[in-house]
Protein backbone atom coordinates (compact mmCIF):
# COMPACT_ATOMS: atom_id res chain seq x y z
CA UNK A 1 0.00 0.00 0.00
CA UNK A 2 1.41 3.18 -1.16
CA UNK A 3 0.50 5.86 1.25
CA UNK A 4 -0.39 9.86 -0.22
CA UNK A 5 1.93 11.66 1.20
CA UNK A 6 5.17 9.32 0.12
CA UNK A 7 3.31 9.10 -3.31
CA UNK A 8 3.57 13.28 -3.08
CA UNK A 9 7.23 12.65 -1.83
CA UNK A 10 8.45 10.61 -5.04
CA UNK A 11 7.05 12.54 -7.41
CA UNK A 12 9.07 15.92 -5.84
CA UNK A 13 12.03 13.71 -6.07
CA UNK A 14 11.08 13.11 -9.61
CA UNK A 15 10.61 16.76 -10.32
CA UNK A 16 14.04 17.25 -8.41
CA UNK A 17 16.17 14.77 -10.59
CA UNK A 18 14.34 15.80 -13.47
CA UNK A 19 15.77 19.91 -12.92
CA UNK A 20 19.14 18.78 -11.97
CA UNK A 21 19.59 16.83 -15.34
CA UNK A 22 18.34 19.88 -17.03
CA UNK A 23 21.04 21.74 -15.09
CA UNK A 24 23.96 19.67 -16.03
CA UNK A 25 22.96 19.47 -19.88
CA UNK A 26 22.85 23.16 -19.80
CA UNK A 27 26.23 22.96 -18.07
CA UNK A 28 27.57 20.86 -21.24
CA UNK A 29 25.57 22.46 -23.81
CA UNK A 30 27.07 25.81 -22.59
CA UNK A 31 30.25 24.63 -23.24
CA UNK A 32 29.58 23.70 -26.74
CA UNK A 33 27.27 26.46 -27.65
CA UNK A 34 30.36 28.74 -26.44
CA UNK A 35 32.94 27.18 -29.04
CA UNK A 36 30.33 27.02 -31.50
CA UNK A 37 30.09 30.87 -31.47
CA UNK A 38 33.96 31.73 -31.26
CA UNK A 39 34.78 29.73 -34.23
CA UNK A 40 32.19 30.92 -36.18
CA UNK A 41 32.30 34.16 -35.13
CA UNK A 42 36.04 34.45 -35.75
CA UNK A 43 35.16 32.41 -39.78
CA UNK A 44 32.61 34.89 -40.42
CA UNK A 45 35.12 38.36 -39.54
CA UNK A 46 37.91 36.81 -41.10
CA UNK A 47 36.83 34.75 -44.49
CA UNK A 48 36.48 37.64 -46.44
CA UNK A 49 39.86 39.30 -45.33
CA UNK A 50 41.65 35.84 -46.25
CA UNK A 51 43.46 35.50 -49.58
CA UNK A 52 46.67 34.81 -51.23
CA UNK A 53 47.18 38.39 -51.12
CA UNK A 54 47.17 38.20 -46.50
CA UNK A 55 48.99 34.72 -47.09
CA UNK A 56 51.84 36.43 -48.59
CA UNK A 57 52.29 40.12 -47.36
CA UNK A 58 53.86 41.93 -44.61
CA UNK A 59 52.47 43.81 -42.07
CA UNK A 60 51.36 47.18 -43.38
CA UNK A 61 49.29 50.45 -41.83
CA UNK A 62 47.23 49.76 -45.15
CA UNK A 63 44.88 47.20 -43.89
CA UNK A 64 43.94 46.14 -47.40
CA UNK A 65 48.14 45.26 -47.99
CA UNK A 66 49.08 43.59 -44.94
CA UNK A 67 49.61 39.96 -44.51
CA UNK A 68 50.71 37.25 -42.33
CA UNK A 69 54.11 35.86 -43.98
CA UNK A 70 56.64 37.02 -41.62
CA UNK A 71 54.40 36.00 -38.93
CA UNK A 72 54.14 32.47 -40.14
CA UNK A 73 57.67 32.53 -40.78
CA UNK A 74 58.38 33.23 -37.71
CA UNK A 75 56.12 30.72 -35.78
CA UNK A 76 58.21 27.95 -38.17
CA UNK A 77 61.04 28.93 -37.16
CA UNK A 78 60.19 29.07 -33.57
CA UNK A 79 58.50 25.69 -33.35
CA UNK A 80 60.99 23.74 -35.66
CA UNK A 81 64.05 25.09 -32.96
CA UNK A 82 61.99 24.56 -30.24
CA UNK A 83 61.34 20.97 -31.65
CA UNK A 84 65.02 20.21 -32.46
CA UNK A 85 65.71 21.45 -28.79
CA UNK A 86 62.94 19.73 -26.60
CA UNK A 87 62.37 16.74 -27.71
CA UNK A 88 65.55 15.68 -27.37
CA UNK A 89 66.08 16.87 -23.84
CA UNK A 90 62.56 15.93 -22.94
CA UNK A 91 63.04 12.18 -23.64
CA UNK A 92 65.98 12.35 -22.10
CA UNK A 93 65.14 13.20 -18.77
CA UNK A 94 62.34 10.94 -19.21
CA UNK A 95 64.01 7.79 -19.61
CA UNK A 96 66.50 9.36 -16.94
CA UNK A 97 63.38 9.23 -14.41
CA UNK A 98 61.83 6.17 -15.55
CA UNK A 99 64.91 3.93 -16.45
CA UNK A 100 67.71 4.96 -14.71
CA UNK A 101 67.01 7.16 -11.53
CA UNK A 102 67.87 5.69 -8.09
CA UNK A 103 64.88 6.32 -5.55
CA UNK A 104 66.10 8.70 -3.65
CA UNK A 105 65.76 12.46 -2.47
CA UNK A 106 67.07 13.92 -5.82
CA UNK A 107 65.15 12.08 -8.04
CA UNK A 108 61.73 13.09 -6.07
CA UNK A 109 62.91 16.42 -6.11
CA UNK A 110 63.43 16.50 -9.67
CA UNK A 111 59.52 14.49 -10.03
CA UNK A 112 58.28 17.22 -7.60
CA UNK A 113 59.85 20.40 -9.68
CA UNK A 114 58.68 19.22 -13.39
CA UNK A 115 55.29 19.21 -11.88
CA UNK A 116 55.40 22.41 -9.99
CA UNK A 117 57.18 23.88 -13.92
CA UNK A 118 54.09 22.51 -15.48
CA UNK A 119 52.08 25.43 -13.36
CA UNK A 120 54.26 27.88 -14.13
CA UNK A 121 51.98 30.73 -15.68
CA UNK A 122 53.54 31.12 -19.27
CA UNK A 123 54.51 34.90 -19.11
CA UNK A 124 56.46 34.22 -16.35
CA UNK A 125 58.49 32.32 -18.42
CA UNK A 126 58.95 34.63 -20.92
CA UNK A 127 60.54 37.04 -18.18
CA UNK A 128 63.21 34.52 -17.56
CA UNK A 129 63.66 34.41 -21.21
CA UNK A 130 63.93 38.09 -21.09
CA UNK A 131 66.74 38.17 -18.09
CA UNK A 132 68.22 34.97 -19.01
CA UNK A 133 68.53 34.40 -22.67
CA UNK A 134 67.85 38.06 -24.41
CA UNK A 135 69.97 40.18 -21.73
CA UNK A 136 72.48 37.66 -19.92
CA UNK A 137 73.70 35.62 -22.50
CA UNK A 138 73.34 38.80 -24.94
CA UNK A 139 71.22 36.10 -27.76
CA UNK A 140 68.81 39.47 -28.28
CA UNK A 141 65.64 39.43 -29.18
CA UNK A 142 66.06 36.58 -31.87
CA UNK A 143 64.33 33.46 -32.92
CA UNK A 144 66.80 31.76 -30.87
CA UNK A 145 66.15 33.25 -27.47
CA UNK A 146 62.44 32.94 -28.67
CA UNK A 147 62.74 29.26 -29.24
CA UNK A 148 64.83 28.62 -26.06
CA UNK A 149 62.11 30.59 -24.19
CA UNK A 150 59.77 28.39 -25.37
CA UNK A 151 61.35 24.90 -24.74
CA UNK A 152 62.28 25.38 -21.45
CA UNK A 153 58.28 26.22 -21.12
CA UNK A 154 56.92 22.41 -22.91
CA UNK A 155 59.57 20.41 -21.47
CA UNK A 156 57.65 19.35 -18.43
CA UNK A 157 54.61 18.33 -20.30
CA UNK A 158 56.99 16.18 -23.14
CA UNK A 159 58.27 15.03 -19.94
CA UNK A 160 55.66 14.02 -18.26
CA UNK A 161 53.54 12.77 -21.69
CA UNK A 162 57.30 10.76 -22.30
CA UNK A 163 57.37 9.25 -18.77
CA UNK A 164 53.52 7.99 -19.35
CA UNK A 165 54.42 6.67 -22.81
CA UNK A 166 57.73 4.56 -20.96
CA UNK A 167 55.48 3.42 -18.00
CA UNK A 168 53.13 1.52 -20.45
CA UNK A 169 55.85 -0.41 -21.64
CA UNK A 170 55.17 -4.12 -20.02
CA UNK A 171 57.83 -5.12 -17.41
CA UNK A 172 58.34 -8.31 -19.04
CA UNK A 173 59.71 -7.04 -21.88
CA UNK A 174 62.63 -5.17 -20.10
CA UNK A 175 63.46 -8.78 -17.93
CA UNK A 176 63.96 -10.42 -21.12
CA UNK A 177 66.24 -8.59 -22.33
CA UNK A 178 68.13 -8.31 -18.91
CA UNK A 179 67.87 -11.97 -19.21
CA UNK A 180 69.62 -12.49 -22.18
CA UNK A 181 72.52 -10.11 -20.15
CA UNK A 182 71.21 -6.46 -22.40
CA UNK A 183 73.12 -3.82 -20.62
CA UNK A 184 71.00 -1.30 -19.41
CA UNK A 185 71.51 1.17 -22.38
CA UNK A 186 70.46 -1.59 -24.82
CA UNK A 187 67.50 -2.49 -23.27
CA UNK A 188 66.20 1.56 -23.34
CA UNK A 189 67.31 1.90 -26.89
CA UNK A 190 66.34 -1.60 -28.29
CA UNK A 191 62.68 -2.57 -26.33
CA UNK A 192 61.81 0.51 -24.57
CA UNK A 193 62.41 3.56 -27.01
CA UNK A 194 60.65 1.66 -30.01
CA UNK A 195 57.56 0.98 -28.08
CA UNK A 196 57.54 4.13 -26.41
CA UNK A 197 58.56 6.12 -29.43
CA UNK A 198 55.21 7.11 -31.18
CA UNK A 199 53.50 8.15 -27.64
CA UNK A 200 56.41 10.40 -27.49
CA UNK A 201 56.32 11.83 -30.66
CA UNK A 202 51.81 12.79 -29.76
CA UNK A 203 53.19 13.83 -26.91
CA UNK A 204 55.73 16.73 -28.66
CA UNK A 205 53.76 17.07 -31.36
CA UNK A 206 50.92 18.16 -28.88
CA UNK A 207 53.12 20.49 -27.08
CA UNK A 208 54.31 22.13 -29.95
CA UNK A 209 50.59 23.08 -31.07
CA UNK A 210 50.01 24.74 -27.79
CA UNK A 211 53.34 26.69 -28.00
CA UNK A 212 52.23 27.68 -31.58
CA UNK A 213 49.51 29.52 -30.05
CA UNK A 214 51.10 30.88 -27.43
CA UNK A 215 51.73 34.64 -27.45
CA UNK A 216 52.33 35.57 -23.59
CA UNK A 217 56.03 34.64 -23.54
CA UNK A 218 56.28 35.63 -26.94
CA UNK A 219 55.63 39.07 -26.74
CA UNK A 220 58.12 39.33 -23.58
CA UNK A 221 60.74 37.79 -26.29
CA UNK A 222 59.99 39.30 -29.28
CA UNK A 223 58.45 42.71 -28.30
CA UNK A 224 56.30 43.92 -30.91
CA UNK A 225 58.18 44.57 -34.17
CA UNK A 226 57.19 45.37 -37.33
CA UNK A 227 59.08 42.67 -39.14
CA UNK A 228 58.42 43.30 -42.58
CA UNK A 229 61.05 40.36 -43.96
CA UNK A 230 61.57 36.57 -43.61
CA UNK A 231 63.80 35.30 -40.94
CA UNK A 232 66.83 34.01 -42.77
CA UNK A 233 68.77 32.57 -39.43
CA UNK A 234 67.87 31.72 -35.55
CA UNK A 235 69.82 35.20 -34.68
CA UNK A 236 67.27 37.31 -37.17
CA UNK A 237 64.25 39.39 -34.98
CA UNK A 238 61.29 37.67 -35.62
CA UNK A 239 56.97 38.00 -34.76
CA UNK A 240 55.05 35.21 -34.38
CA UNK A 241 51.02 35.05 -35.19
CA UNK A 242 49.56 35.09 -31.99
CA UNK A 243 51.20 38.68 -31.43
CA UNK A 244 50.80 39.47 -35.12
CA UNK A 245 47.00 38.75 -34.70
CA UNK A 246 47.27 40.52 -30.29
CA UNK A 247 48.29 43.19 -32.88
CA UNK A 248 45.82 43.55 -35.18
CA UNK A 249 43.51 43.28 -32.49
CA UNK A 250 44.62 46.40 -30.36
CA UNK A 251 44.37 48.66 -33.57
CA UNK A 252 41.16 51.24 -33.63
CA UNK A 253 40.17 50.87 -37.40
CA UNK A 254 37.74 47.90 -37.19
CA UNK A 255 39.39 45.93 -40.99
CA UNK A 256 42.38 45.22 -38.71
CA UNK A 257 39.47 43.56 -36.37
CA UNK A 258 39.20 41.45 -39.84
CA UNK A 259 42.75 40.60 -40.71
CA UNK A 260 43.38 39.08 -36.99
CA UNK A 261 40.39 37.18 -37.51
CA UNK A 262 42.08 35.77 -40.80
CA UNK A 263 45.21 35.16 -38.85
CA UNK A 264 43.03 33.29 -36.36
CA UNK A 265 41.83 30.97 -39.04
CA UNK A 266 45.51 30.65 -40.17
CA UNK A 267 46.65 29.78 -36.71
CA UNK A 268 43.20 27.58 -36.18
CA UNK A 269 44.42 25.76 -39.66
CA UNK A 270 48.08 24.95 -38.84
CA UNK A 271 47.15 23.89 -35.37
CA UNK A 272 44.45 21.37 -36.69
CA UNK A 273 47.31 20.29 -39.25
CA UNK A 274 49.62 19.33 -36.07
CA UNK A 275 46.76 17.92 -33.81
CA UNK A 276 45.73 15.49 -37.07
CA UNK A 277 49.73 14.48 -37.40
CA UNK A 278 49.42 13.61 -33.75
CA UNK A 279 46.32 11.50 -33.79
CA UNK A 280 47.32 9.41 -36.87
CA UNK A 281 50.54 8.92 -35.75
CA UNK A 282 48.16 7.42 -32.64
CA UNK A 283 46.10 5.73 -34.58
CA UNK A 284 48.46 3.86 -36.59
CA UNK A 285 50.34 2.93 -33.76
CA UNK A 286 47.40 1.20 -31.53
CA UNK A 287 46.62 -0.38 -34.63
CA UNK A 288 50.29 -2.01 -34.82
CA UNK A 289 50.00 -2.63 -31.24
CA UNK A 290 46.82 -4.73 -31.36
CA UNK B 1 93.37 -17.33 -26.91
CA UNK B 2 94.35 -14.98 -25.18
CA UNK B 3 94.18 -12.15 -27.94
CA UNK B 4 90.60 -12.50 -28.17
CA UNK B 5 90.17 -12.21 -24.12
CA UNK B 6 91.90 -9.22 -24.33
CA UNK B 7 89.60 -8.49 -27.11
CA UNK B 8 86.53 -9.09 -25.24
CA UNK B 9 88.09 -7.51 -22.17
CA UNK B 10 88.84 -4.21 -24.02
CA UNK B 11 85.42 -4.19 -25.81
CA UNK B 12 83.50 -4.87 -22.27
CA UNK B 13 85.63 -1.61 -21.09
CA UNK B 14 84.57 0.76 -24.23
CA UNK B 15 80.77 -0.95 -23.64
CA UNK B 16 80.92 0.18 -19.87
CA UNK B 17 82.47 3.85 -20.50
CA UNK B 18 79.67 4.32 -23.44
CA UNK B 19 76.77 3.13 -20.40
CA UNK B 20 78.29 5.55 -17.83
CA UNK B 21 78.34 8.52 -20.83
CA UNK B 22 74.71 7.93 -21.92
CA UNK B 23 73.71 7.90 -18.03
CA UNK B 24 75.34 10.92 -17.55
CA UNK B 25 73.90 12.38 -20.69
CA UNK B 26 70.08 11.55 -19.19
CA UNK B 27 70.80 12.98 -16.10
CA UNK B 28 71.67 15.79 -17.75
CA UNK B 29 68.55 16.63 -19.33
CA UNK B 30 66.68 15.39 -16.31
CA UNK B 31 68.40 17.85 -13.93
CA UNK B 32 67.65 20.71 -16.99
CA UNK B 33 64.26 21.29 -15.24
CA UNK B 34 65.93 21.95 -11.75
CA UNK B 35 68.19 24.57 -13.37
CA UNK B 36 65.03 25.96 -15.25
CA UNK B 37 63.46 26.38 -11.31
CA UNK B 38 66.93 28.38 -10.39
CA UNK B 39 67.21 30.61 -13.25
CA UNK B 40 63.29 31.35 -12.99
CA UNK B 41 64.28 32.05 -8.88
CA UNK B 42 67.32 33.71 -10.00
CA UNK B 43 66.31 36.55 -12.25
CA UNK B 44 63.39 37.13 -10.90
CA UNK B 45 65.20 38.01 -7.63
CA UNK B 46 68.01 39.39 -9.06
CA UNK B 47 65.74 42.46 -11.04
CA UNK B 48 63.52 42.67 -8.17
CA UNK B 49 66.38 43.18 -5.86
CA UNK B 50 67.57 46.29 -8.08
CA UNK B 51 64.22 47.03 -8.39
CA UNK B 52 63.63 47.12 -3.93
CA UNK B 53 66.85 49.40 -4.13
CA UNK B 54 64.95 52.06 -5.71
CA UNK B 55 61.62 51.27 -4.38
CA UNK B 56 60.40 50.48 -0.69
CA UNK B 57 59.16 47.10 -0.59
CA UNK B 58 56.86 48.23 2.38
CA UNK B 59 55.43 50.45 -0.69
CA UNK B 60 55.10 48.03 -2.87
CA UNK B 61 52.48 45.86 -1.23
CA UNK B 62 50.81 48.20 0.49
CA UNK B 63 50.36 51.35 -1.38
CA UNK B 64 47.18 51.72 -3.50
CA UNK B 65 48.16 53.04 -6.46
CA UNK B 66 49.77 51.87 -9.46
CA UNK B 67 51.59 54.37 -12.14
CA UNK B 68 55.23 53.46 -12.55
CA UNK B 69 54.47 55.00 -16.42
CA UNK B 70 53.42 58.80 -15.34
CA UNK B 71 54.87 61.35 -12.27
CA UNK B 72 54.19 61.25 -9.76
CA UNK B 73 54.99 57.82 -10.08
CA UNK B 74 53.64 55.49 -7.43
CA UNK B 75 54.66 51.46 -7.44
CA UNK B 76 51.48 50.10 -4.91
CA UNK B 77 50.74 46.35 -7.09
CA UNK B 78 48.03 46.11 -5.12
CA UNK B 79 45.69 47.65 -7.60
CA UNK B 80 47.31 45.32 -10.42
CA UNK B 81 46.49 42.09 -7.79
CA UNK B 82 43.04 42.82 -7.21
CA UNK B 83 42.23 43.43 -10.61
CA UNK B 84 43.86 39.36 -11.48
CA UNK B 85 41.71 38.35 -8.05
CA UNK B 86 38.57 40.03 -9.50
CA UNK B 87 39.30 38.56 -13.20
CA UNK B 88 39.37 35.41 -11.20
CA UNK B 89 36.49 35.24 -9.09
CA UNK B 90 34.29 36.33 -12.38
CA UNK B 91 36.25 32.91 -14.20
CA UNK B 92 35.59 30.88 -11.58
CA UNK B 93 32.00 31.94 -11.09
CA UNK B 94 31.78 30.85 -14.50
CA UNK B 95 33.75 27.55 -15.16
CA UNK B 96 33.17 26.24 -11.38
CA UNK B 97 29.15 25.42 -11.84
CA UNK B 98 29.49 24.63 -15.68
CA UNK B 99 32.52 22.84 -15.46
CA UNK B 100 31.11 20.32 -12.76
CA UNK B 101 27.73 19.76 -14.37
CA UNK B 102 29.51 18.96 -17.32
CA UNK B 103 31.64 16.63 -15.56
CA UNK B 104 28.73 14.92 -13.40
CA UNK B 105 26.26 14.80 -16.93
CA UNK B 106 29.16 13.24 -18.43
CA UNK B 107 30.32 10.97 -15.71
CA UNK B 108 27.04 9.90 -14.52
CA UNK B 109 24.50 10.61 -17.05
CA UNK B 110 25.96 10.52 -20.67
CA UNK B 111 25.35 6.92 -22.46
CA UNK B 112 29.09 6.16 -24.07
CA UNK B 113 28.30 7.30 -27.15
CA UNK B 114 27.32 10.38 -26.42
CA UNK B 115 30.45 10.58 -24.00
CA UNK B 116 32.88 9.81 -26.84
CA UNK B 117 31.67 13.02 -29.00
CA UNK B 118 31.63 15.53 -26.72
CA UNK B 119 34.78 14.81 -24.60
CA UNK B 120 37.17 15.45 -27.94
CA UNK B 121 35.14 19.03 -28.16
CA UNK B 122 35.86 19.68 -25.01
CA UNK B 123 39.71 18.77 -25.72
CA UNK B 124 38.92 21.26 -28.54
CA UNK B 125 37.68 24.17 -26.91
CA UNK B 126 40.75 23.71 -24.29
CA UNK B 127 43.48 23.97 -27.17
CA UNK B 128 42.56 27.55 -28.40
CA UNK B 129 45.13 29.57 -28.28
CA UNK B 130 43.96 32.11 -25.69
CA UNK B 131 44.69 35.07 -28.12
CA UNK B 132 41.47 33.66 -29.73
CA UNK B 133 39.57 34.15 -26.66
CA UNK B 134 41.06 37.41 -26.53
CA UNK B 135 39.36 38.34 -29.52
CA UNK B 136 36.08 36.57 -28.82
CA UNK B 137 35.95 38.55 -25.46
CA UNK B 138 36.78 41.72 -27.32
CA UNK B 139 34.87 41.59 -30.13
CA UNK B 140 31.75 39.21 -29.35
CA UNK B 141 30.94 39.01 -25.78
CA UNK B 142 31.85 42.68 -24.99
CA UNK B 143 29.43 44.33 -27.71
CA UNK B 144 26.42 41.31 -26.65
CA UNK B 145 27.38 42.87 -22.77
CA UNK B 146 26.83 46.36 -23.60
CA UNK B 147 22.99 45.60 -25.09
CA UNK B 148 22.27 44.94 -21.09
CA UNK B 149 25.00 47.44 -19.75
CA UNK B 150 25.02 50.25 -21.91
CA UNK B 151 26.91 52.30 -19.39
CA UNK B 152 29.91 49.43 -19.76
CA UNK B 153 33.12 50.67 -21.14
CA UNK B 154 34.76 48.62 -24.00
CA UNK B 155 37.23 47.10 -21.60
CA UNK B 156 35.87 45.56 -19.02
CA UNK B 157 36.86 42.90 -16.46
CA UNK B 158 33.64 41.18 -16.74
CA UNK B 159 34.13 40.33 -20.42
CA UNK B 160 37.37 39.55 -19.67
CA UNK B 161 36.28 37.22 -16.24
CA UNK B 162 33.88 35.27 -18.46
CA UNK B 163 35.63 34.25 -21.30
CA UNK B 164 38.34 33.07 -19.43
CA UNK B 165 35.81 31.08 -17.41
CA UNK B 166 34.72 29.31 -20.16
CA UNK B 167 38.67 28.78 -21.34
CA UNK B 168 38.44 26.93 -17.93
CA UNK B 169 35.57 24.65 -18.04
CA UNK B 170 37.32 21.92 -19.75
CA UNK B 171 40.26 21.85 -17.32
CA UNK B 172 37.42 21.72 -14.40
CA UNK B 173 34.96 18.83 -15.80
CA UNK B 174 37.83 16.79 -17.55
CA UNK B 175 39.65 16.50 -14.06
CA UNK B 176 36.59 16.69 -12.30
CA UNK B 177 35.48 13.74 -14.36
CA UNK B 178 38.24 11.47 -14.04
CA UNK B 179 37.73 11.87 -9.88
CA UNK B 180 34.13 11.13 -10.33
CA UNK B 181 34.90 8.09 -12.44
CA UNK B 182 37.48 6.66 -10.05
CA UNK B 183 34.72 6.39 -7.14
CA UNK B 184 34.33 2.73 -6.78
CA UNK B 185 30.69 1.05 -8.90
CA UNK B 186 30.01 -0.23 -5.49
CA UNK B 187 29.62 2.63 -3.56
CA UNK B 188 26.67 3.62 -6.71
CA UNK B 189 25.06 0.40 -6.47
CA UNK B 190 24.49 0.56 -2.68
CA UNK B 191 22.94 3.55 -3.06
CA UNK B 192 20.49 2.32 -5.95
CA UNK B 193 19.69 -0.44 -3.36
CA UNK B 194 18.61 1.79 -0.51
CA UNK B 195 16.15 3.74 -3.57
CA UNK B 196 18.34 6.65 -4.45
CA UNK B 197 17.40 7.84 -7.46
CA UNK B 198 19.96 9.32 -9.78
CA UNK B 199 20.46 13.06 -8.86
CA UNK B 200 20.75 11.60 -5.43
CA UNK B 201 23.56 9.51 -6.10
CA UNK B 202 25.31 12.04 -8.53
CA UNK B 203 24.93 15.01 -5.64
CA UNK B 204 25.26 12.83 -1.77
CA UNK B 205 27.46 9.63 -2.90
CA UNK B 206 29.61 10.57 -6.25
CA UNK B 207 30.36 14.31 -5.73
CA UNK B 208 31.50 13.93 -2.17
CA UNK B 209 33.58 10.52 -2.46
CA UNK B 210 35.49 12.61 -5.30
CA UNK B 211 35.32 15.94 -3.22
CA UNK B 212 39.18 16.20 -3.09
CA UNK B 213 39.55 15.58 -6.44
CA UNK B 214 36.62 18.20 -7.57
CA UNK B 215 38.98 20.61 -5.36
CA UNK B 216 42.20 20.22 -6.84
CA UNK B 217 40.44 21.02 -9.90
CA UNK B 218 39.05 24.40 -9.11
CA UNK B 219 42.71 25.18 -7.09
CA UNK B 220 44.40 24.10 -10.38
CA UNK B 221 41.36 26.24 -12.40
CA UNK B 222 42.33 29.53 -9.87
CA UNK B 223 45.99 28.93 -10.80
CA UNK B 224 45.44 29.08 -14.32
CA UNK B 225 43.64 32.16 -13.98
CA UNK B 226 46.02 34.06 -12.19
CA UNK B 227 48.69 33.00 -14.73
CA UNK B 228 46.52 34.54 -17.75
CA UNK B 229 47.55 36.59 -20.01
CA UNK B 230 46.01 37.11 -23.28
CA UNK B 231 42.29 37.21 -22.74
CA UNK B 232 43.01 40.78 -20.07
CA UNK B 233 45.71 42.23 -21.98
CA UNK B 234 43.08 42.08 -25.04
CA UNK B 235 39.71 42.53 -23.70
CA UNK B 236 40.11 44.44 -19.69
CA UNK B 237 41.84 47.42 -20.08
CA UNK B 238 44.91 48.93 -18.71
CA UNK B 239 43.97 51.23 -15.75
CA UNK B 240 45.02 49.69 -12.65
CA UNK B 241 42.11 50.40 -10.15
CA UNK B 242 40.88 49.25 -6.72
CA UNK B 243 37.12 48.24 -7.71
CA UNK B 244 34.45 46.26 -7.48
CA UNK B 245 32.70 47.48 -10.57
CA UNK B 246 33.19 44.55 -12.51
CA UNK B 247 31.99 46.88 -16.01
CA UNK B 248 34.75 49.23 -15.54
CA UNK B 249 38.22 49.04 -17.49
CA UNK B 250 41.03 47.18 -14.59
CA UNK B 251 44.43 45.77 -15.28
CA UNK B 252 46.00 42.80 -13.99
CA UNK B 253 49.40 41.46 -13.07
CA UNK B 254 50.15 39.53 -16.31
CA UNK B 255 48.42 42.71 -18.15
CA UNK B 256 51.00 44.91 -17.41
CA UNK B 257 53.71 42.79 -18.01
CA UNK B 258 52.67 42.54 -21.30
CA UNK B 259 51.89 46.09 -21.49
CA UNK B 260 55.55 47.00 -20.56
CA UNK B 261 56.90 44.33 -22.55
CA UNK B 262 55.48 45.41 -25.59
CA UNK B 263 57.22 49.16 -25.05
CA UNK B 264 60.48 47.40 -25.80
CA UNK B 265 61.30 49.02 -21.81
CA UNK B 266 65.05 49.65 -22.23
CA UNK B 267 67.36 47.30 -20.31
CA UNK B 268 68.16 48.23 -16.58
CA UNK B 269 65.54 51.47 -16.57
CA UNK B 270 63.44 51.33 -13.37
CA UNK B 271 60.36 50.71 -15.98
CA UNK B 272 62.17 47.51 -16.97
CA UNK B 273 62.33 46.21 -13.61
CA UNK B 274 58.77 46.35 -12.07
CA UNK B 275 58.12 43.46 -15.37
CA UNK B 276 60.31 40.91 -12.58
CA UNK B 277 58.87 42.81 -9.37
CA UNK B 278 55.43 41.99 -10.54
CA UNK B 279 56.35 38.82 -12.23
CA UNK B 280 58.11 37.86 -8.49
CA UNK B 281 54.71 38.37 -7.06
CA UNK B 282 53.02 36.89 -9.71
CA UNK B 283 55.10 33.86 -9.46
CA UNK B 284 54.63 32.95 -5.58
CA UNK B 285 50.70 33.37 -6.11
CA UNK B 286 50.63 31.06 -8.91
CA UNK B 287 53.38 28.45 -6.29
CA UNK B 288 51.43 28.97 -3.46
CA UNK B 289 47.89 27.85 -5.52
CA UNK B 290 49.33 24.71 -7.19
CA UNK B 291 51.29 23.70 -3.62
CA UNK B 292 47.84 24.05 -2.24
CA UNK B 293 46.23 22.03 -5.24
CA UNK B 294 48.61 19.21 -5.38
CA UNK B 295 48.64 18.62 -1.48
CA UNK B 296 44.71 18.28 -1.74
CA UNK B 297 44.96 16.05 -4.86
CA UNK B 298 47.57 13.73 -2.82
CA UNK B 299 45.22 13.52 -0.13
CA UNK B 300 42.60 12.20 -2.87
CA UNK B 301 44.88 9.57 -4.30
CA UNK B 302 45.21 8.11 -1.08
CA UNK B 303 41.95 7.31 -0.67
CA UNK B 304 40.85 4.32 -2.62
Amino acid sequence: MVTKPSRKRDTSRKIEGGMFYALCLVGILISLVSLATLLFDAFQDGLPWLDVQFLTSFPSRFPGQAGILAALFGSIWVVGLTAILSFPIGVGAALYLEEYAPQNWLTSFIRLNIANLAGVPSIVYGILGLGLFVEALALGRSILAGALTMTLLILPVIIITSQEAIRSVPRAYREGAYALGATRWQVTRGIVLPQAFPGMLTGTILSLSRAIGEAAPMIAIAALVYVRFVPTGPLDRFTVMPIQIFNWVNLPQSEFRGLAAAGIIVLLVVLLGMNSIAIFIRNRYQKRAR
Amino acid sequence: MNTSNSATKARRQTQRTREYIIEKLLFASAIVSVFTTLAILGVLLFEAIGFFGQVSIVEFFTATQWTPLFAPQHFGVLPLVWGTILVTIIALAVAVPIGLGSAIFLSEYAPDRLRRVVKPLLEILAGVPTVVYGYFALTFVTPLLQNFFPQMIVFNALSAGLVMGVMIIPMVSSLSEDAMLAVPQSFREGAYALGARKHEVALKIVVPSALSGIVASFILAISRAIGETMIVSIAAGSTPKLTLNPLESIQTMTGYITQISLGEAPFGSLEYKTIFSVGVTLFLMTLVVNLIGQWVAKRYWRRY
